[in-house]
C-alpha cells in the first residue's frame, strides 16, 4: 500500500508549489502595478477596471515627479549617510569584535554584555534626548547629524567577534613571533580573513541606514538634506492623488536599490541570512 | 643582558591590556555618548514636565507615569501596538514556514522564489507604504478591483483606523515573508537528512515529523526571527505616517502605535517629559518580550553565548 502514501504525499507537494507559485505573484504583483501606473498618463491612472499595460505609455510623470522634487540630490544624501555609517560600524564592529574574540583582559564579560544589552533598545527609545543633544550641537540639517546614531551598531560587535572567534589563535601567535604587532594583526591578519562576514555586515548596515526614516524626518527640514526615504514621504504627502507621480518618484527611488539587488542578488541574500543565523 | 622571563611576560601581558584597552576605548565612548547617555537622559525627561517651548522645566517624579494611563490615546496606541505586533509575528511566522518547507526541495525553481521573495525585503519601507497605499484607494486601488470580481463592493481600507491597522498588518507580513522564509529555509538545510529517513523508517507520519524533528531543530533561528520581528513590530511608525496621515501631516485617522504617539507629543506639541515616559514604557515592554522569550524557548541565560 506505497501507492496511498505516496498519492498523498505527491498531492501535499503539489498544494505547496501552488502556494509558492501564487505567493510569489502577491510578491511581485505591487511591483509591477507601480511600474505601470508611473507610466501611464493621468485619465488611464484612474480608469476602470485597472489595466496593467499602458495603452498610451509617456515618461511625463517622471519628468514631474523630477522637476517637483530634486530625487537626484536625495539619492546622494541617502548615499554619503549611508557610506558614512557602513564604515564607521564595519570599523568599529571589526576592531571591538577583534578584541573580544581573542584577548583576556579583566572586564571583559562585563563590558560584552553592556554593549549586547544595548542591541535590545530601540532606537526610538531614546530619540527624544538624542534630538536635543544634535540640536546644541547644532547639527540639524547636516550629514554628521544624520549618521550619528548609525555610527555604531552593538548587533555588528557581537557578530564580527562571532566570526573572528573561529580564526585559529595559531595564525596570530605566529604573526607575534615573526614581530607584528597587535594592531598590524587586525589589520593584515584579521580584517582580510573576516572579509565575508564583513561583507555581510556592510550589507546589513547599508540597508539599515538607508531605509532610515524617523531620524531624517526629526533633523532634516531643508530640501537639500532630505534623504531619499524622507524626499519621497514628503513628496507623496505632496502629490496625495496624483499617483502617475507618486509612483514614478517611488521607482526613481528603488531603481539604485533594484539595481545593485540585480547584480549582487546572491551575495545579498547570503549576507542577510548570515547576519541572522550568527545572531 | 637576560631579563628573567617572569618580568618579560608581564610586560607583555601588561602591553596586550593596554592594547585592549586603548582599543576598545574609543568605541566604548561612541556607544557611551550615542547609546548610554541618551538612553538615561529618556529616564531623566520622563520625570519631569519638559516642555520644549517653556522655559521651567519643574521634576514631577512619576507623575507623567500615572498620566499615561488615564491617556485615552496612549492606551490606544498600546493596545493598537500589540495587535499590529503580535499579528505580524504569529501570521508572519506561521505562513514563511509553510512557505520555506514547501520550498525545501531539490528544485530548479529555488533560486527564483528566493529572489521574487526577497524582493519586498530589499525595499524600504517608505516606497513600499507607497505602493500599498495606492494598491489600498478606495476608488482606484488594485484590492478593491480584484474584491471586485468577487463581487465585494469596495472597501476604505485605509480609512477607519481599525481596517487600517489590518491592512497594515498584512503589507508588513508581505514585506518580511521572504526574510523569514530564506532564514527558515536555510535552517531546513541544515537539517541532516539521516533524521528525517529514521523518522520514517520507524514510522512516523508528515506531522509528525515536523513537530518532532524539524520544529526543534529550528529552534534557534525561530527564537531569533521572533524576537527581532517582535521588537521591529513594536517599532512600527513608517507605514502609519506615509499611510495614514493627511498631506499636511493632520494625523486625522492616522492609527494610533506607540513611535507615532512618542513623535506627535515630543516633536508636534513639543511635550519632550511626557512624550519621554512613553519612551521608557516602549523600552521596558520591548526588553520584557525580549527577556520572556529568550527563557521560554532557550531556557538558559542569555549571557551565556560569551563564554
Amino acid at each position: 500500500m506505497v501507492s496511498k502514501k505516496a498519492s498523498r504525499e505527491l498531492a501535499a507537494q503539489a498544494v505547496g508549489q501552488f502556494f509558492l507559485l501564487l505567493g510569489a505573484v502577491i510578491m511581485l504583483l505591487p511591483f509591477i502595478w507601480m511600474l505601470s501606473t508611473s507610466l501611464k498618463p493621468p485619465e488611464e491612472v484612474i480608469t476602470w477596471p485597472p489595466q496593467f499595460i499602458p495603452r498610451r505609455p509617456t515618461f511625463n510623470n517622471y519628468i514631474e515627479a523630477f522637476s517637483a522634487a530634486p530625487f537626484f540630490r536625495f539619492f546622494l544624501n541617502s548615499l554619503c549617510v549611508s557610506s558614512i555609517s557602513t564604515v564607521s560600524i564595519l570599523l568599529t564592529s571589526s576592531f571591538a569584535g577583534f578584541i573580544f574574540a581573542k584577548y583576556q583582559f579583566p572586564g571583559r564579560t562585563l563590558l560584552f554584555l553592556i554593549i549586547l544589552a544595548t542591541s535590545m533598545v530601540p532606537f526610538q527609545s531614546y530619540m527624544i534626548p538624542f534630538y536635543l543633544m544634535v540640536n546644541r550641537l547644532g547639527w540639524i540639517n547636516t550629514y554628521q547629524g544624520l549618521a550619528l546614531p548609525l555610527l555604531v551598531m552593538s548587533f555588528g560587535i557581537f557578530f564580527m567577534r562571532q566570526n573572528i572567534v573561529s580564526i585559529p589563535d595559531e595564525l596570530l601567535d605566529a604573526a607575534r613571533i615573526d614581530g607584528c604587532s597587535e594592531f598590524r594583526i587586525y589589520w593584515q591578519i584579521i580584517m582580510p580573513l573576516s572579509k565575508s562576514a564583513m561583507a555581510a555586515l556592510a550589507i546589513f548596515a547599508f540597508k539599515n541606514a538607508w531605509g532610515d526614516f524617523i531620524w531624517p524626518l526629526l533633523i532634516a527640514n531643508e530640501l537639500e538634506m532630505y534623504t531619499m526615504e524622507l524626499g519621497l514621504g514628503m513628496f507623496q504627502h505632496r502629490f496625495t492623488v496624483d499617483y502617475g507621480s507618486i509612483t514614478a518618484g517611488s521607482v526613481v527611488s528603488i531603481l539604485p536599490i533594484i539595481t545593485v539587488f540585480a547584480i549582487f542578488r546572491r551575495n545579498i541574500i547570503e549576507g542577510v541570512t548570515l547576519t541572522g543565523l550568527k545572531g | 643582558m637576560v631579563r628573567p622571563p617572569g618580568r618579560r611576560v608581564m610586560r607583555v601581558q601588561t602591553k596586550r591590556y593596554l592594547f585592549c584597552y586603548l582599543g576598545l576605548l574609543p568605541v566604548l565612548a561612541l556607544f557611551i555618548w550615542l547609546r548610554v547617555i541618551p538612553l538615561a537622559n529618556t529616564i531623566n525627561l520622563s520625570f519631569h514636565n519638559w516642555n520644549l517651548i517653556k522655559p521651567f522645566k519643574p521634576f514631577i517624579g512619576l507623575q507623567n507615569y500615572m498620566n499615561l494611563f488615564n491617556d485615552r490615546l496612549f492606551v490606544m496606541a498600546l493596545r493598537n501596538t500589540a495587535i499590529f505586533a503580535f499579528s505580524t509575528v504569529v501570521i508572519g511566522m506561521a505562513l514563511s514556514l509553510a512557505l520555506a518547507v514547501a520550498l525545501n526541495r531539490p528544485s530548479r525553481l529555488t533560486g527564483l522564489y528566493q529572489t521574487l521573495y526577497f524582493l519586498p525585503v530589499i525595499t524600504p519601507m517608505v516606497p513600499v507604504s507607497v505602493i500599498w497605499k495606492w494598491i489600498y484607494d478606495p476608488g482606484y486601488g488594485l484590492l478593491n478591483y480584484i474584491l471586485s470580481l468577487f463581487g465585494i463592493k469596495p472597501i476604505g481600507w485605509l480609512m477607519y483606523p481599525n481596517l487600517a491597522l489590518m491592512s497594515m498588518i498584512i503589507m508588513c507580513i508581505w514585506k518580511n515573508l521572504g526574510y523569514n522564509m530564506i532564514m527558515f529555509l536555510v535552517g531546513l538545510k541544515n537539517i541532516p537528512a539521516q533524521y528525517y529517513e529514521a523518522a520514517a523508517i520507524d514510522g512516523a507520519n508528515g506531522w509528525q515529523i515536523f513537530c518532532h524533528i524539524t520544529l526543534p531543530l529550528l529552534k534557534p533561528i525561530l527564537l531569533y526571527v521572533l524576537i527581532t520581528s517582535t521588537i521591529d513590530g513594536f517599532n512600527i511608525f513608517t507605514p502609519v505616517y506615509v499611510m495614514t496621515t493627511g498631506s499636511q501631516g493632520a494625523p486625522g485617522n492616522a492609527v494610533r502605535t506607540l513611535v507615532f504617539n512618542i513623535y506627535e507629543e515630543g516633536f508636534r506639541y513639543f511635550k519632550m517629559g511626557y512624550a519621554s515616559s512613553q519612551a521608557v514604557m516602549l523600552l521596558l515592554i520591548v526588553l520584557a518580550l525580549t527577556v520572556i522569550q529568550l527563557r521560554v524557548f532557550r531556557g538558559e541565560d542569555a549571557g551565556a553565548s560569551i563564554q
